[in-house]
């Protein structure tokens, strides 16, 4: 979407909230992200980011405030039924199965979409051999459009970081995901690869996918944003568009310092 | 469907019937007793393997399962009936054909019921027991899980060894063969040796075609990637606890249905088949196979089982499989199957074959320096 204007939100985040001890790691933050926007959340070191991120994907459980997601309630989910509403993420330091291939890796992606248990996997029922023929499918796919189809049947451990994300990346869209959460997905990665994502981040979106993305790569965020949401010590400072907020005071001010 | 898949299975099947040919050729078909019993032993093994190899999930309570299996129908079918056929119940299952009568060495008509309705217990009594404590046993991770299932495996050897019913250390014994199909027992007579081989065998190809599906399949990438990737696989919308639960149920599920057939095999089953060494012995086989690996559990359950079952290891029997536990954990954490292992075992070999060669051709003098 480039006019960002406003889009229905398909993500809503109401007054969120976290202490761990006597930090108070996320106060009180609500926003909205609009359905097939790449929203991104920045912020310095220990601003709250991926607490943020993980009380979303339901690894870690809020103190209070709510997540929406379609109307459905995302806080006090597990992650694996967040996933199975259509939420899918990736971590900030990569989580593969390092020793399964890469083919497996990206086959994992179609756990949800697919229907088969444990008695149709031992008697490799018809169905059950269908269903992995399509998953196969639709996952080669992906990895062709990600450069993988070269290391199919490698161990993820053996290849390079810069693969190792786009192993990840290929995981999550073989889900077929609404909505990805984009957890410093730059991290690691040389310029090239920096803006070979770049350009995949905003083809995904303009597939109708939605964003939510923290980074560190200001370049990165600028370029490819419809809205930042902006945290500092927990709290909210800032939300806009990228002009905006770049030009906002209290943004400048915490990322470039200032005099006292 | 792969067909290529299952070619394994048909060299296990040829290698099996080349054994039993051999057998009858050097008159040594004795040695066909011991390969039954270890091919219940790698049943037990390769369910292990899909519990620990594949998912992650360390048992050391599987000779637990086991002893559930066999004590179940040990029990079951050596109570006798026949002062009990008036009461309604037992009465109905006579009719129906549940009960099974015979004379036993002194002229007494014996009832029991029919080893499948026992078998069925086994196994449901199993899964349930797997399932109770595996719900929240499961959430335990890496030593914490292996102390909790080993501390169910102490439970159940204190309880069979504890228990009139179970015949405390003398364990059951007389217990009848399993009609597995007309004229096709299950048990220890002379006269089925050869064919009890091949149904034991075939009970473990069975298992491995099951396993190696389950592998291969939707579920079996979810249970690969909980091992080493928990957090990727709950991310990906796997029901991680679930999955753990299911394929713990499985492997009790497979202990269990060995332990039955094992002791209807031998006519009966005592309290070391229920001991924490037992369970430490399916361990160690998977962990020398190569944890991951159903083939190599295969292998090494044949093997280390049928040494042991001869008294190779004599007094020494369960210490040789903690050995082998140490030693694997210490140089072939992957299992002696690995590639690594196989090339540094072939360059030996190589190295080998070049010194003999070359002492041959110097016609057997030492060298020649």
């Amino acid at each position: 979407m480039s006019d960002t204007a406003k889009a229905a939100p398909i993500l809503t985040v109401e007054s969120l909230d976290k202490s761990f001890g006597g930090l108070h790691a996320v106060n009180e933050v609500s926003f909205d992200v609009p359905e097939g926007a790449i929203k991104a959340v920045i912020g310095p070191n220990g601003a709250g980011k991926t607490t943020l991120f993980n009380m979303i994907a339901g690894s870690l459980t809020c103190d209070g405030g709510n997540v929406n997601f379609r109307g459905t309630r995302l806080t006090g989910l597990k992650p694996f039924q967040v996933a199975s509403l259509g939420v899918y993420r990736t971590f900030q330091n990569l989580k593969l199965c390092s020793h399964l291939s890469v083919l497996d890796n990206a086959l994992l992606g179609r756990h949800v979409a697919g229907t088969t248990g444990f008695l149709g996997g031992m008697f490799s029922t018809r169905k059950s051999r269908r269903e992995e023929l399509e998953a196969r499918e639709a996952v080669l796919e992906i990895l062709e459009w990600l450069e993988l189809t070269d290391v199919l049947d490698q161990e993820v451990g053996n290849l390079s970081f810069g693969r190792q994300r786009a192993v990840e990346l290929a995981r999550l869209l073989a889900a077929d995901p609404a909505m990805l959460l984009l957890d410093e997905p730059a991290a690691g990665l040389n310029m090239h690869e920096t803006d070979d994502l770049a350009r995949r981040i905003t083809e995904i979106r303009d597939q109708g996918r939605t964003i939510l993305l923290v980074e560190h790569d200001m370049s990165l965020v600028m370029d490819i944003s419809d809205e930042i949401v902006v945290l500092n010590f927990g709290e909210k400072i800032a939300e806009g568009v990228p002009s905006d907020v770049q030009s906002n005071p209290d943004v400048i001010q915490i990322y470039l310092g200032g005099d006292e | 469907m792969n067909w290529k898949a299952y070619r394994p299975v048909a060299i296990l099947a040829v290698v099996l019937t080349i054994i039993q040919l051999l057998t009858l050729a050097t008159d040594t078909a004795y040695y066909l007793t011991q390969m039954t019993m270890a091919a219940y032993y790698v049943i037990v093994a390769v369910g292990l393997c899909m519990v620990m190899g594949y998912a992650g999930q360390i048992s050391l309570g599987q000779a637990g399962f086991f002893a559930i299996g066999g004590y179940t129908t040990a029990v079951l079918t050596t109570s006798n009936l026949t002062e009990k056929l008036e009461t309604p119940f037992f009465g109905f299952l006579d009719r129906i054909g549940l009960l099974i009568a015979e004379e036993n060495l002194y002229g007494e008509t014996v009832t029991y019921i029919t080893p499948w309705i026992a078998l069925t217990a086994a196994l449901v009594l199993a899964a349930s027991v797997a399932w109770a404590i595996g719900v929240p046993v499961l959430r335990l991770k890496g030593h914490y899980l292996a102390m909790a299932t080993m501390g169910f495996g102490i439970i159940i050897y204190r309880i069979v060894l504890g228990t009139r019913l179970f015949g405390e250390a003398d364990g059951i014994s007389n217990v009848p063969a399993f009609p597995l199909l007309p004229g096709v027992p299950v048990s220890s007579d002379f006269s089925v040796r050869v064919v009890n081989y091949y149904i034991a065998w075939l009970f473990v190809i069975a298992a491995m075609i099951l396993l190696m599906n389950l592998v291969n399949s939707r579920v079996g990438r979810a249970l690969r990637s909980l091992h080493g990737g928990e957090d990727a696989a709950d991310a990906m919308g796997v029901d991680t606890s679930r999955y753990k639960v299911v394929v713990f149920v499985i492997g009790a599920v497979f202990a269990a249905a060995a332990g039955v057939f094992m002791t209807h095999y031998n006519g009966g089953i005592g309290p070391s088949e229920a001991g924490v060494a037992k369970s430490v012995r399916y361990v160690a086989i998977v962990a020398v196979g190569g944890m991951a690996n159903l083939w190599g559990a295969l292998v090494m359950g044949l093997v280390l089982n049928f040494l042991s079952l001869r008294g190779l290891f004599g007094h020494f029997d369960d210490a040789v499989f903690g050995v082998v536990l140490v030693i694997i954990m210490m140089f072939f954490p992957d299992g002696l199957f690995r590639a690594a292992v196989l090339d540094r075992l072939r360059s030996r070999l190589k190295e080998l074959t070049a010194a003999v060669s070359g002492w041959l051709k110097r016609g057997g003098k030492g060298a020649e320096s």
